[in-house]
């Protein structure tokens, strides 16, 4: 019993002593942003994703376990765009940490460096979950993570200035690789160019925009209202107008919507990661864009 | 050393006349330099403007190219080459974050205004009129009991907040009431990253005690609070006065907080004079157990003074008797919640478990019909509820709560021949069933199974609109 309390002492101790020396703690709000800082952080950051690749981040919750790892972090990276509007004010107010409220250099808002999509002309919620700031699900196109990468390697200089130079040169590296694989992709992607598709959410608008794929529909009748019957009806109709070669849904949604779809208007299906972890090929930002590619090929082909 | 040497040497011999004509030559090279870099500077300036535009005209086609899919694919080219050219040439160029095209959701320097819009329609067996916990007096302030018969606005609120500076955030909670009062529900502001995990509270807030205290009414899953909350806090316990939380730097979630108060409503009647009229202390404890499953525990303890504060008790033939309590309240209360959705996403499926445990001592002196002849008053009593939410499937919950009021042990020391003290066991079970169209609104069926009153069970219907407007609040866990 002794023993026990010594022990548990001696690690609280430990835990309230962090030795400043210690790798940079990160919070990333989704994984695509916790696998870009590990990227360009290497082994001086210590990064925790608050959300997996099978959660909608929309509808996260303010979670105890995440209050206690905002209050720790020296760097939050978030996507912005009010993607975490329904979280992150309370882990900002609750955490009593200084360093990660907004406008210090410990708030990242990866969205605040993309030119954004789908920006509403009406800002009104009969149009459903519209987001003022244009559409967040900016991941979905290598060429806004190429850019965000240099805001956040800037930014880790910023903040751990004693490894400024190893952040250059992880930057540059990676930078390096990825131009060359974006290269490769968009090569791959040719034969995507202009073919139609049809989305369950509007959250691929910029990697449509990154390939000429043409979408036709939406199962969702506004965005982030589940699909109903009625809608899925409609859309089946248009199909028959506008026919197109996939349904594409992201791995945290229920295909069920899609499967309907697929099964009436005898199109397939596609699962696409939406970020790293949603398949098991898209193990880091790599892989989510090879995956993402071989899929869609794989739709565009049958 | 040795370059400065060079040179020094070198201008020497640049600027030494050595003859007249020379010196004109070598000035006139000077001016030729002079201008030779003028010229290139002005042209490496243009070049950069002329590569600004490009970049700007890049993104407002990649703009456009969205919105004209027939369009999309030259521009997207277009798009990708220009701005593949800063990131791939030059990785060191400092980013600029991008202009956002309309303007922020919070109309920039206005504060957030939210605005939760309620109405419900109540079907009670009994008059809610002659409403009673039996065996709980309340003072004044508390509320108790289903509320108005038929139709009413429930509790609307208008709130308004924002961040006043980089150190302070304010918030206002104005509550709307069905019989055309407004009353301010909270008034606060709080510190924003103090540093080593504090935060300090100032104003009028909802205490920290518990669980369900500190949540708004729109966000509790049933229509009412629950009897314990009613009998012990008065629906739910909000005061004026000063908090401060800690949250320990640890990976388990442990937040430690006391608070000071004046205590004006029950279970104190602002008997604090220059002190202060109750004093609040929470801990909680929390985290993950892999992915689906989060939890919350925590206990507190509040205590509240009362200076002849007035509690309607029964007399011994059963009749309602005046009576001013002075005294100290002491109230603890242990809560849990746990929630579970599978891989912790919660859109479609998830279920929320949550209970507390209230016990209460009151000690004191009680004066019955005439205030002067006070005598020893102590009383024990306890309670609790338990209830669980379930999302069967995206936007349909179901819940079931129950609840029990323990009459513990009453002393009335002398007046015990005068007084009544009751044994009776108030309860009361509740179903609910609620539709969410988005998250911004809720229509909710209630139905409760109500014997807070002795011999008299009620049986209680509620139909309650709740839906929210303006700026898009985030919810505590």
């Amino acid at each position: 019993m002794k023993k026990t309390i010594t022990l548990a002492l001696g690690l609280l101790a430990l835990s309230l002593a962090t030795p400043a020396s210690a790798a940079l703690k990160v919070l990333a709000c989704e994984p695509e942003w916790a696998a870009l800082v590990q990227e360009l952080g290497g082994d001086k950051v210590d990064v925790v994703s608050a959300t997996n690749a099978l959660q909608d981040p929309h509808q996260v919750q303010a979670k105890p376990s995440l209050i206690a790892r905002a209050r720790n972090a020296d760097l939050l990276a978030c996507t912005g765009a009010g993607l975490e509007i329904g979280w992150l004010p309370i882990l900002l107010q609750q955490s009593g940490n200084p360093l990660i409220q907004p406008g210090k250099p410990g708030h990242f808002m990866a969205g605040d460096y993309v030119q954004k999509l789908d920006v509403p002309t009406r800002v009104d919620r009969a149009e459903g979950d519209v987001h003022p700031e244009g559409n967040p699900h900016i991941q979905t196109d290598p060429r806004n993570i190429a850019k965000v990468a240099v805001a956040l390697s800037q930014r880790l200089a910023q903040i751990d200035s004693a490894n400024q130079a190893y952040y250059k040169q992880r930057a540059d590296d990676f930078n390096h690789r990825w131009s060359a694989a974006m290269t490769h992709w968009q090569t791959q992607a040719a034969p995507l160019r202009g073919v139609p598709i049809v989305v369950q959410h509007k959250a691929w608008s910029y990697l449509e925009n990154w390939l000429g794929i043409q979408e036709v529909g939406q199962l969702e009748p506004k965005p982030g209202v589940e699909p109903t019957a009625a809608h899925l009806q409609e859309v089946l109709a248009t199909l028959k107008d506008r026919p197109a070669q996939m349904i594409v849904y992201a791995s945290y949604q229920d295909p069920r919507a899609s499967q309907w779809l697929s099964e009436r208007a005898h199109i397939d299906t596609v699962q696409l990661p939406f970020t790293v972890g949603g398949t098991p090929e898209a193990k880091d930002l790599f892989g989510l864009f090879d995956d993402t590619i071989a899929r869609l090929l794989k739709g565009a082909k049958k | 050393m040795k370059k400065k040497i060079l040179c020094t040497s070198l201008a020497l011999a640049l600027a030494a006349p050595l003859h007249a004509a020379e010196g004109d030559d070598i000035a006139q090279l000077r001016r030729d330099v002079a201008a030779m870099k003028a010229g290139y500077e002005a042209r490496i300036s243009a070049l950069e403007k002329r590569l600004e535009a490009a970049e700007a005209k890049g993104k407002a086609t990649e703009a456009a190219a969205n919105a004209a899919t027939a369009t999309a694919n030259q521009a997207a080219t277009m798009a990708n080459q220009v701005a593949t050219v800063p990131a791939a040439t030059t990785p060191s160029e400092t980013p600029a974050p991008v202009a956002s095209g309309a303007p922020s959701n919070n109309n920039s320097f206005n504060p957030e205004i939210s605005l939760i819009l309620s109405g419900i329609y109540t079907n009670t067996q009994r008059d809610p009129a002659n409403y009673a916990i039996t065996g709980f007096p309340v003072g004044s302030g508390a509320e108790i009991g289903p509320g108005k018969r038929g139709f009413s606005l429930a509790e609307s609120e208008l709130g308004i907040a924002a961040n006043i500076d980089p150190y302070f955030r304010g918030a206002l909670n104005f509550s709307m009431h069905p019989d055309n009062s407004v009353s301010v529900e909270e008034a606060y502001i709080q510190t924003l990253g103090l540093g080593y995990g504090l935060t300090v509270k100032a104003g009028r807030f909802y205490s920290g005690i518990g669980y369900l205290n500190q949540q708004h009414s729109h966000t509790w899953d049933f229509v009412d609070s629950p009897l314990a909350y009613q009998a012990f806090l008065g629906g739910q316990f909000g005061d004026d006065g000063v908090e401060v939380r800690w949250l320990a730097p640890t990976d388990l979630y442990l937040e430690l907080g006391a608070e000071l108060g004046r205590g004006a409503d029950w279970p104190g009647n602002g008997a604090g004079g220059n002190g202060p009229g109750t004093q609040a202390v929470h801990a909680h404890l929390g985290g993950d157990i892999g992915n689906s499953n989060s939890w919350r525990a925590g206990l507190s303890y509040l205590r509240a003074k009362a200076n002849q504060l007035d509690l309607a008790m029964p007399d011994t033939s059963g009749d309602t008797v005046a009576s001013a309590f002075t005294g100290d309240t002491q109230l603890a209360i242990a809560d849990f919640v746990w929630k579970w959705a599978p891989n912790g996403n919660a859109t479609r499926q998830n279920f929320k478990l949550q209970g507390e445990y209230l016990w209460r001592k009151q000690n004191g002196v009680l004066g019955f019909d005439t205030p002067d002849a006070a005598s020893d008053y102590r009383s024990y009593q306890s309670g609790w509820y338990l209830q669980g939410v379930y999302q069967f499937m995206p936007y349909w919950r179901v819940g079931v709560r129950s609840e029990r009021l323990s009459p513990g042990a009453i002393n009335y020391g002398p007046n015990d021949a005068n007084l009544a003290a009751s044994d009776y066991v108030p309860r009361r079970n509740s179903l609910m069933f609620d539709f969410s169209p988005s998250e911004f609104s809720r229509i909710r069926f209630q139905y409760n199974r109500d014997s807070a009153r002795q011999d008299q069970p009620d049986n209680q219907f509620f139909l309650q609109y709740q839906m929210s407007l303006g700026a898009h609040g985030a919810h505590i866990f």
